[in-house]
């Protein structure tokens, strides 16, 4: 079986999906990831699937679990790159890929997150005034 | 459809695992590109095609699919044959609805991908199993 290569870039896994995944694959690179965000501490993951020329029920439902995963791991899920036919053909599916974030390139992506955990970061100090003088 | 005429030898592929989903997936978009399906078509047949290839493994247990070339004169197209032997689809009606599934899946595989292509066939029986039949034409 094939391995999806999960990089890190600072505070950010980056997952480039470049092969046409069987659907193990894709359960394994849930796995993985899952693994990688615990070991890192890595507050967002950006998945670009420029490469995927469909999406179908099975990898929506991987994107839509990996997002939600993540989100208990206290991490940020983006999903970049997906083409125009793959969401006109996504929503004929009736996939809403609920909870996912989306931006079109990988730099918005990595946008996306810096400004998501931003807002984490202030939420957590204005509910703990005490902490921000310490810290 | 009878006046079809297939441009060339339809082509089989045995569906028993994964990976011959993918062989499917890369089977139609061949066949898809080769009758010059638009991009948009050529993804909606590849993953309607995907779909109904993982029921076939999953609720059929296995069986093949065919794809092959149709041409009624006007338009060329791609019609492709999901075929497996299994428990067939007790209640077709509620199969096709919108999210139900008895598999865990998301329930979108046969009605979702019925929405994707132009002419879409089931026969079942709980003796012979499942076929479908589903052709996507050019515009």
């Amino acid at each position: 079986m094939e391995r999806v290569p999960i990089l890190k870039i600072g505070d950010i896994l980056l997952v480039s999906i470049q092969l046409d995944m069987s659907d193990q694959t894709a359960v394994q690179l849930q796995e993985d990831l899952a693994e990688r965000i615990v070991d890192t501490g890595c507050h967002g993951v950006i998945i670009d699937i420029t490469a995927l020329d469909i999406v179908d029920s099975f990898v929506g439902r991987m994107l839509s679990t990996i997002a939600s995963i993540s989100k208990v791991l206290d991490a940020e899920t983006v999903v970049v790159g997906m083409r125009p036919a793959v969401a006109i053909t996504l929503v004929e599916l009736g996939l809403s890929l609920n909870g996912i974030r989306t931006a079109l390139n990988v730099e918005r992506g990595m946008e996306l997150i810096a400004a998501a955990h931003a807002d984490e970061l202030e939420f957590q100090l204005d509910d703990d005034p005490d902490e921000t003088a310490t810290t | 459809m009878t006046a079809d005429i297939d441009l060339g030898q339809p082509q089989a592929q045995a569906v028993q695992s994964d990976e011959d989903v993918v062989r499917v997936r890369q089977l139609v978009r061949a066949v898809a590109v080769a009758v010059k399906l638009s991009l948009v078509d050529q993804t909606k047949v590849v993953t309607a095609a995907s779909e109904l290839a993982r029921n076939t493994l999953v609720y059929g247990g296995g069986g093949s699919v065919e794809v092959a070339t149709v041409d009624n004169g006007r338009r060329k197209g791609v019609r492709i044959v999901f075929s497996d032997s299994g428990p067939g689809i007790a209640d077709l009606d509620l199969a096709l609805t919108d999210g139900y599934t008895t598999g865990g899946g998301l329930g979108l595989g046969l009605s979702g991908s019925r929405r994707l292509v132009d002419e879409f066939d089931i026969e079942t029986s709980t003796e012979t199993g499942t076929r479908i039949t589903v052709t996507k034409w050019s515009r």
